[in-house]
């Protein structure tokens, strides 16, 4: 090839135990381009990443580097190579400061050659952070700034190895609009410095205005690779999915017609959450909408008892109920399906089958204390049906399986419990287009079967797509509600950057 | 003049100056309760004892803050002491080389539980309580489940009871033993290597965040297995300071030396779940372990209720403990 190929990657195989994750994938990066990688989940996208970034070896295949084949040996050899890559879960230590994590494995050492050289760790990584136009001090601790923040500080930390190819999965699932713009200028100078970029997400709009091609994969394999400008979104999803999509409608009956489901009053949490009230009903979806830390989460946490309040009262079905813990939450018939599965909401290491019936293993008691087992399959097997959850069985331990998957395990792991009420934190956040479409049918159904379902999201197509009325907050305080022929995106920024004086 | 005002109520300061401040208050209530607390002999007796668990809690401060834990400590300064019998007592060996091979023997066995721990993958509770049964084992069978004296080395003694810190024209009383010297000795670079040398960064690092160190492309297991080996070595000079105070090594001794030593830790504000931890917050807490007991026994407290007390003592520290980290 004539072109300057900064990176190809031919017939590359990798299996992990009950999933082979590349059937030989090809991929190739120009310097100064960027360069999109989409694919539904388990697609192989970020295998075939942390094959190039040495975090996985791969069984066969080869990969060359500048047209000469290399052996990326371990995450070492990769940032020897010029080969960095920004994880989707942040890998940062969070005890440590923005200096020490960019410079964590070759820390400056004084003249002794003993003591580290904290002062030149300190200047260098200010001068880092500042050609990125970031406002973080070197000394700050990461545990003390935004996802965003810290991001912008994985970045500096990818470009100190002087990286020539800088791998980001899924880099804007966390930051708001502005964020994402900041971040997509950093792109763009990283571009005009000959860096090229690998570009993991699931966002098409983003795709448009910041890549130069696009590469498909669909399980384990490279479906094709298109020039952006001429690509068309359903040409994509087409290739993702190997299907046409059918876009969803929203139907327009008023919804606020229904009896209430909950209602929240004078909800107030220290400094987080001021004089919160919001009503649901059944059948409703009602959109949570604002920026990162506008307290959206922390609703959600404390209606369902997982945060103690200071005051407040909750009603289900127009009855007072007493919430101080998450037990009450459920007795009441409250669901909360936290933005972080993997923290909150799964067991990763068991199965489809023991997370499916976690929340309602008291029903599946027989003498004793012995459970019946026969029940509980079945009832694995009937989700696994119906939400179409992709796992070879239900002995599948979750850890195997894509995050669109093991969203779905929450929610069967929800229905079960025979919810009235429910909290979607961030329900498609990592999860590709395709699941998202999927996800978005599910919450519909479910409202349609009468259940009052509370959807936060920070991205606001999703939100304007599917809600059928928007509260919006800011600062710990809603600033307004609108229904969902009023709602715009610019109305809905006006209200969630609305800050009190 | 702010920043240093402002680090020290920062969250992590914070608990040292909790921890300093009952260190204080705990001296004024023991003075006043009984006249006999606040004597130069008392106090330094007080400072000897802190000598060997202090030591012992720096050791496993170290292991703490990775996210880990050392419970071998205790019986690991046994055997290192039995094996400075055997080096200096049986084979003769000059006094400093002896010295030096417990150390070694101290690093070596806390090597093997960092072998353990980074490549075999076993749990640090296990392994190190497998190190702990052995070394325990190894005392008794080395030396015949018998005490090795060291009487014809009077240069060992000095080691611990001796003093080149005399001010004994100066204030009656005040002649500080070398133990306390060299407590103090370690502590400061201890403390040194966790705040300023590559080996302390990385011991933040794998207790704030194993993964995101390995795939920063750091051998971890290597640097597990040095912290644990440290760990060892730092253990080998409270055995050489126990059995030099003794003048003997006793084969049964140290067993539950290093639960106080993780107790001394924890209230000292080194987090059991890793990543935050100081060794001046370790000493402190050694000092309350020791004040606290020296305190109880003055006043006449029954041995049965003064450890009653420190147990309450542990689980009142760890609890202000997490307080602090729900704000």
């Amino acid at each position: 090839m004539a072109e300057n190929l900064l990176v190809r990657i031919e017939n590359l195989y990798k299996a992990f135990p009950g999933v082979q994750a590349l059937k030989g994938a090809q991929f190739d990066l120009r310097a100064g381009e960027v360069h999109a990688l989409m694919g539904e989940n388990g697609a192989g996208k970020s295998t075939l990443m942390k094959v190039l970034a040495g975090i996985y070896q791969c069984d066969d295949g080869q990969i060359y580097l500048d047209g000469k084949p290399v052996e990326i040996h371990g995450p070492h050899g990769a940032q020897a190579l010029g080969i960095g890559i920004i994880h989707q879960e942040l890998n940062l230590m969070n005890h440590l400061t923005a200096a020490q994590n960019i410079f964590i494995g070759r820390e400056k050492k004084g003249r002794s050659g003993l003591l580290l050289d904290e002062k030149a760790m300190n200047l260098a990584a200010a001068a880092l952070l500042a050609t990125l136009k970031v406002d973080v001090g070197p000394r700050t601790k990461i545990g003390d700034l935004t996802v965003a923040k810290q991001q912008m500080v994985e970045i500096a930390k990818a470009l100190s190895y002087e990286s020539r190819v800088l791998i980001m999965d899924e880099p804007t699932a966390a930051l708001n609009d502005a964020e994402i713009d900041e971040l997509f200028r950093i792109i763009g100078d990283l571009k005009a410095k000959g860096v090229g970029i690998v570009y993991i997400s699931h966002k098409m709009d983003e795709l448009k205005r910041i890549s130069d091609r696009v590469t498909v994969m669909r399980d384990g394999e490279s479906i094709g690779t298109l020039e952006t400008a001429e690509a068309t979104m359903d040409q994509v999803i087409n290739m993702m999915v190997g299907r046409p999509l059918q876009p969803y409608v929203r139907s327009g009956d008023d919804s606020t017609l229904q009896p209430i489901a909950l209602e929240v009053r004078g909800l107030n949490r220290g400094k987080v959450l001021k004089n919160i009230g919001f009503r649901v009903h059944q059948g409703e979806i009602l959109g949570f909408a604002g920026l990162m830390g506008a307290g959206r989460t922390e609703v959600a946490r404390a209606v369902f008892g997982a945060d103690p309040i200071d005051s407040g009262e909750i009603l289900i079905h127009g009855k007072k109920v007493k919430i101080k813990i998450p037990k009450n939450a459920v007795h009441a018939g409250i669901g909360y399906l936290s933005e972080d599965r993997k923290r909150f909401g799964l067991a990763l290491g068991m199965d489809v089958q023991a997370n499916t019936v976690m929340a309602t293993l008291n029903r599946f008691l027989g003498l004793g204390t012995f459970l019946k087992t026969k029940a509980m399959a079945l009832v694995s097997e009937k989700y696994i049906e119906t939400l179409s959850i992709k796992t070879p069985n239900q002995a599948q331990k979750l850890k195997f399986l894509s995050g669109g998957n093991q969203q779905k395990v929450v929610i069967a792991k929800w229905l079960l419990r025979d919810c009235d009420v429910l909290f979607f934190d961030e329900p498609t956040r990592g999860i590709d287009v395709g699941a998202k479409f999927e996800i978005y049918k599910l919450l519909q159904e479910l409202a349609s079967q009468g259940k009052a379902v509370v959807m936060i999201s920070s991205e606001l197509p999703e939100i304007l797509r599917l809600s059928h009325r928007i509260v919006v907050m800011c600062e710990g305080r809603i600033t307004g509600e609108l229904t969902a022929a009023e709602a715009t995106q610019e109305r809905i920024m006006h209200l969630a950057t609305l800050r009190s004086k | 003049m702010k920043g240093i005002i402002k680090s020290l109520f920062s969250a992590n300061a914070r608990q040292k100056v909790l921890a300093f401040a009952s260190l204080v208050l705990m001296i004024i209530v023991f003075t006043i309760l009984s006249p006999n607390f606040f004597q130069m002999d008392n106090l330094i007796s007080i400072m000897l004892s802190t000598a060997v668990t202090g030591l012992l809690g720096i050791a496993v401060t170290f292991v703490i803050i990775t996210g880990g834990i050392d419970l071998s400590i205790g019986t690991l300064m046994t055997l290192t002491a039995v094996m400075a019998g055997v080096f200096i007592g049986y084979w003769d060996m000059p006094i400093w080389v002896g010295v030096l091979a417990a150390m070694a023997s101290g690093a070596l066995a806390g090597s093997v539980s960092g072998v353990l721990i980074a490549k075999l993958k076993l749990p640090p509770f296990i392994a190190t309580m497998g190190i702990m049964m052995i070394a325990k084992g190894l005392s008794l069978v080395i030396s015949g489940a018998k005490p090795i004296y060291f009487t014809k080395y009077e240069d060992y003694n000095a080691i611990s009871n001796g003093s080149f810190i005399d001010f004994n024209n100066v204030i009656p009383g005040l002649v500080i033993p070398n133990a306390v010297v060299i407590f103090f000795g370690v502590g400061m670079i201890a403390s040194i290597i966790l705040n300023k040398t590559i080996l302390g960064r990385y011991t933040f690092g794998i207790g704030s965040n194993e993964e995101a160190v390995r795939l920063s492309g750091v051998n971890v297991d290597r640097w597990k297995i040095a912290i644990y080996a440290l760990a060892g070595a730092i253990v080998g000079i409270a055995g050489i300071l126990i059995s030099s105070r003794l003048n003997s090594a006793q084969p049964a001794l140290g067993a539950g030396y290093e639960l106080d030593a993780i107790a001394a830790a924890v209230i000292g504000g080194v987090s059991l779940s890793g990543g935050e931890g100081t060794i001046l917050g370790t000493i402190i807490g050694a000092f309350i372990m020791s004040v606290l007991i020296n305190g109880l026994r003055i006043l006449s407290v029954p041995q049965e209720w003064q450890t009653v007390v420190s147990g309450l003592i542990v689980i009142f520290a760890v609890y202000m403990d997490i307080l602090r980290r729900r704000k």
